[in-house]
């Protein structure tokens, strides 16, 4: 798994924020369109890309796209 | 001896809810958005006087005028329902006198959701096959908008009140029902539950809690652990799919349709993707219904049948999954 390829999957599930600005130190819970529907997409795009399974309350407990990916990494 | 579906009909209640009558509701909601994500632009209502027995009965008879099907050829009913008419009896049993069908018929409810229509083929079949039917009347039936929160905005987006009505004959039809694969998880009941009102808690508590993905969990309405149920389902359905063609003996190639429960378009479209299912042979369409729990898949078929989507000499796989939680799906031989 590549850093580099997980921050540009998650930040296609965006709508409004520009991709360009997601970064692994992003806090995504911090931007403006953040809600449980592109939480799901972000549930989605882990199971489509990588088939592995990502929860709710792990991506409520992570800060950072980074944190993510290194959960995901784990798995 | 073989199970045959033989007629279909389903039947919505007047009254709807638009995402513009949503969006008056909470200023915050962007219709456009939630419509691409959910696939719903309204759902039908059931009135405060309308129960699920009474869309039931309006399905039926849509049923019997429709294919000069009578209440005399009927020899069972089952309802499918999660939301009765009394805690007893079953509404099955009314429903048999107010549709006039004969007391001899067999007649019970059973309890479930969104697997509920592949549940009742299943039992349909089974009765026909053990020689205790050869006319079964499939209802399923639900009212899940009174379970809803006012302010739960998610569920009242995704949910819709509706009822169908199948025949299943032991003679002939328009497809054969063929094999199944069912199963169980209980272990995610609390994931899509009601919580008070029955047996273990009869009262109302008026409990709220905030769940992982920042939804409201309140014990006396309709509770969805959305990304829960949107991981069971991902990882129910492609082995489910799997054992199913295995056990039919057919190739994933030969499938020529999938009718899958109708949960909303976001997840349909991450199982399709998953389950590398093309989306020509994928139905999808609950723009003017929402998500009808145990109706969806009847609706689908119908409205397939309707569209010629579903030809004559084609397979089909049917799939339900969901509250249980539970699953199961079965291949159809048109």
């Amino acid at each position: 798994m590549e850093l580099e390829k997980f921050v540009k999957d998650f930040a296609a599930q965006l709508d409004e924020t520009d991709p360009e600005t997601i970064t692994a130190e992003t806090e995504y819970k911090n931007l403006d369109e953040w809600s449980s529907l592109i939480a799901f997409a972000v549930i989605a795009m882990v199971k489509v890309e990588y088939d592995k399974t990502v929860t709710g309350a792990e991506i409520r407990h992570c800060n950072t796209v980074g944190d993510l990916f290194n959960l995901v990494a784990a798995k | 001896m073989g199970a045959f579906l033989k007629a279909i009909s389903y039947y919505l209640p007047e009254d709807t809810l638009t995402n513009e009558m949503l969006a008056v509701e909470f200023p915050e909601w962007d219709v456009d958005k939630v419509y691409n994500k959910v696939g719903v632009r309204k759902r039908h209502l059931a009135r405060p006087s309308v129960t699920a027995g009474d869309l039931a009965e309006k399905a039926a008879r849509k049923l019997f005028d429709e294919k000069g099907v009578g209440p005399s050829d009927i020899d069972f009913i089952i309802l499918c329902t999660q939301s009765p008419d009394f805690f007893l009896p079953s509404t099955a049993c009314v429903l048999q006198d107010r549709l006039g069908i004969p007391t001899s018929a067999g007649a019970f409810d059973y309890n479930l959701g969104c697997s509920g229509c592949i549940y009742g083929m299943a039992m349909a079949k089974g009765l026909i096959a053990a020689g205790l039917a050869s006319n079964v009347l499939l209802l399923t039936a639900e009212t899940y908008t009174k379970y809803l929160h006012p302010l739960d905005k998610s569920n009242r987006t995704i949910f819709g009140d509706a009822a169908a009505a199948c025949l299943i004959s032991g003679v002939e039809g328009f497809a054969e029902i063929g094999d199944f694969v069912l199963g169980t998880d209980g272990s995610g009941a609390s994931n899509l539950m009601v919580r008070s009102g029955a047996a273990r808690q009869p009262e109302k508590t008026a409990r709220e809690s905030v769940d992982d993905d920042g939804h409201v969990n309140r014990e006396d309405y309709l509770y969805m652990n959305g990304s829960a149920i949107f991981n069971f389902t991902l990882e129910t359905v492609p082995p489910l799919m799997k054992s199913l063609l295995d056990k039919s003996g057919i190739e994933k190639a030969d499938v020529d349709y999938y009718v899958f429960h109708q949960a909303n378009k976001y997840m349909l479209n991450t199982i399709r993707k998953v389950c590398g299912i093309p989306a020509d042979r994928f139905y999808m369409d609950l723009e003017d219904t929402g998500n009808t729990v145990s109706s969806t898949i009847l609706i689908g078929l119908k409205e397939c049948l309707r569209a010629g989507k579903i030809l004559p000499g084609m397979e089909v796989m049917a799939c339900g999954f969901g509250v249980g939680l539970s699953y199961g799906a079965c291949m159809l031989h048109f």
